[in-house]
């Protein structure tokens, strides 16, 4: 379903300042509540019900009527990631309409949220522009600010969700491997990107010095600040500090890559509202302005990428970022980069050269005042690792930052920027963003 | 724990085919002339399809060498039959030929949390089943 716009990411060098720079803004959004997994029987807390309660948050947020909506775009993978009909079996148990199949419970489509949406009271009866076909937030973001750019939408709503229903997922169960694991599982690892991110993680600290217990500030700096974020996993359901000897005693998974390290599957949803900017002025919310979106995708060169290879891609993408948003790293003030393991952080953080963090000076920062009260606020939104895997507490936080709305966790610096972006350094989508042009 | 089989399919069968016999092919691109490993349908380098099979010779002694770059070790696998074999080592082994081409290895015979970073790894043969080889790789002199 849909009529979703081609061509549109920003992957090459050289296209210069972003064509739609400060036509388009974030007007509205709305999380969900959220929980470890699905119980299997509250039809209130499904992956479904979630998206439309992230929906019907965001548009009361933008004060906007819902016949005023006329764009929607939504990420349909299977929960995220999270879901494996080959790993948790399939056919299982269904329930009465409108969860008689996968969709409400494992997938959300445009298709299904327009009537869970309608059933609800609440129908998006003006929709032009509908869009199924991106394939994470990271693209998700820039794909929605180009189509508002591009005039196929005046208000458009962004869904993305990480679902998450019983059972263990990604295994590799039979006596025969086949596919992308034949490269991988015969030697006990499955085609995941922990192993990847702990191997480029090793050449990090034989190259620059240090270990892994120098993350231990950052990873508990993230579920500190995922604490203080009273909507997070954490905050919820595990509403705890982790310490020093916590982290450095955690169980591993992939030495070094531990337990700790990796962010934990939730259910949940997040919804944004992408106006152009002509539409904005006498809108509810003050207006958070888009300067610019990049993608990145780069062929892996063999079985593991390497700590060279990260270190270029992401240096491309951020020069191409600032370049499309007209900025320097020295113009980033909220800056939420990617946590999904806590063994990659550095390399973005590095690559924006934020707060002048430069190539081997990750550890020697985390080691410093990264708290959100603090000068380098890094990270306020605790990421996955202290918010849960939503993959969208990135955007929620800078959401709140630049509205000044962050509560406890509000900085003291100054936060009319910020930028965020998904997944990986291999493959990701990031945006820059601002309350001033 | 005996290792996963891999089974081969149309574009890698000329691989394992290899390997059952311990030989190592990679795919070569003819455009560009670059190695490849995993095997895929197009160049990770130019993109074009054109990719024929090149074995790698053996160094005077027989062997065909690489070394350690880094190693992991496994204390939770999600392959099912590995798990009664944690912790083990999950090396990345560059290839001395071409030092771009990677591998996984186990390094058996070197116990887990020792691999020597850096060392010298030879590559050795595995048979899970009855004419059914899998490469791996073992620290030289071990």
């Amino acid at each position: 379903m849909g009529n979703a716009i081609n061509g549109w990411p920003r992957l090459k060098n050289d296209l210069g300042v972003w064509e739609h720079r400060g036509k388009v803004a974030i007007t509205g959004y709305g999380y969900s509540d959220i929980d470890r997994r699905w119980d299997g029987v509250s039809m209130d807390k499904t992956y479904g019900a979630y998206a439309v309660q992230s929906i019907q948050r965001c548009v009361e947020d933008s004060g906007l009527d819902y016949s005023e909506i006329d764009g929607l775009m939504v990420c349909p993978d299977m929960a995220g990631d999270t879901w494996s009909a080959e790993d948790r079996g399939t056919p299982r148990p269904y329930f009465d309409a409108p969860y008689d199949s996968e969709e409400g419970l494992t997938i959300v489509t445009s298709r299904w949220l327009i009537k869970a949406l309608e059933r609800a009271g609440t129908p998006l009866t003006g929709l032009k522009y509908i869009d199924d076909e991106a394939s994470s937030i990271g693209q998700l973001t820039g794909k929605a600010a180009q189509t508002v750019g591009e005039g196929h939408a005046k208000h458009l709503l962004m869904f993305y969700g990480m679902g998450n229903v019983e059972g263990r997922y990604h295994l590799e169960e039979g006596r025969y491997s086949r596919g992308g694991r034949v490269w991988s599982a015969p030697w006990g690892w499955m085609t995941s990107a922990m192993m990847q991110h702990a191997f480029v993680f090793l050449q990090y600290c034989t190259k620059y010095g240090g270990s892994h217990d120098n993350l231990a500030p950052f990873v508990i700096n993230q579920r500190r600040n995922g604490l203080l974020t009273p909507h997070g996993y954490y905050a919820v359901h595990e509403p705890y500090q982790i310490t020093v000897e916590d982290y450095l005693t955690q169980r591993y998974i992939a030495w070094p890559c531990g337990l700790l390290d990796s962010d934990r599957p939730v259910n949940h949803g997040a919804t944004f509202l992408f106006s152009h900017a002509d539409t904005v002025k006498d809108m509810k919310q003050k207006a958070i302005y888009v300067l610019g979106h990049v993608q990145a995708s780069y062929p892996s060169k063999s079985t593991m990428a390497t700590l060279e290879n990260h270190e270029y891609y992401t240096d491309d993408m951020v020069s191409r970022l600032y370049e499309a948003a007209g900025v320097t790293a020295a113009d980033l003030d909220i800056f939420n980069p990617y946590d999904g393991f806590a063994t990659f952080t550095q390399t973005y953080l590095e690559a924006f050269q934020w707060h002048g963090v430069k190539r081997g000076e990750a550890f020697d920062f985390y080691a410093g005042d990264i708290r959100a009260e603090g000068p380098h606020p890094f990270n306020t939104s605790g990421g996955n690792l202290g918010y849960g895997r939503t993959r969208t507490a990135m955007y929620t936080d800078i959401v709140e930052q630049l509205r000044g709305i962050a509560g406890p966790r509000q900085v003291n610096v100054k936060a009319e920027t910020g930028a965020c972006g998904q997944v990986t350094p291999g493959g990701n989508g990031h945006i820059f963003v601002s309350t001033a042009l | 724990m005996p290792k996963t089989i891999p089974v081969a399919d149309e574009l890698t069968k000329p691989f394992w085919d290899a390997i059952n016999e311990k030989k190592l092919v990679l795919q070569s691109c003819s455009s560009c002339g670059r190695l490849q490993y995993p095997i895929r349908p197009n160049c990770w380098s130019c993109g074009k399809d054109r990719l024929g099979w090149r074995e790698i010779e053996a160094s005077r002694d027989g062997k065909i060498y690489g070394h350690i770059l880094e190693t992991m070790v496994v204390h939770d696998t999600r392959v099912v039959r590995r798990k009664g074999d944690v912790p083990f080592n999950v090396s990345v082994i560059s290839l001395d030929e071409d030092p771009s081409i990677n591998f996984l290895a186990n390094l058996p015979g070197t116990t887990a949390h020792e691999a020597p970073q850096g060392a010298p790894v030879e590559l050795i043969f595995e048979e899970l089943e009855p004419g059914t080889f899998i490469h791996d790789w073992k620290v030289v002199g071990i």
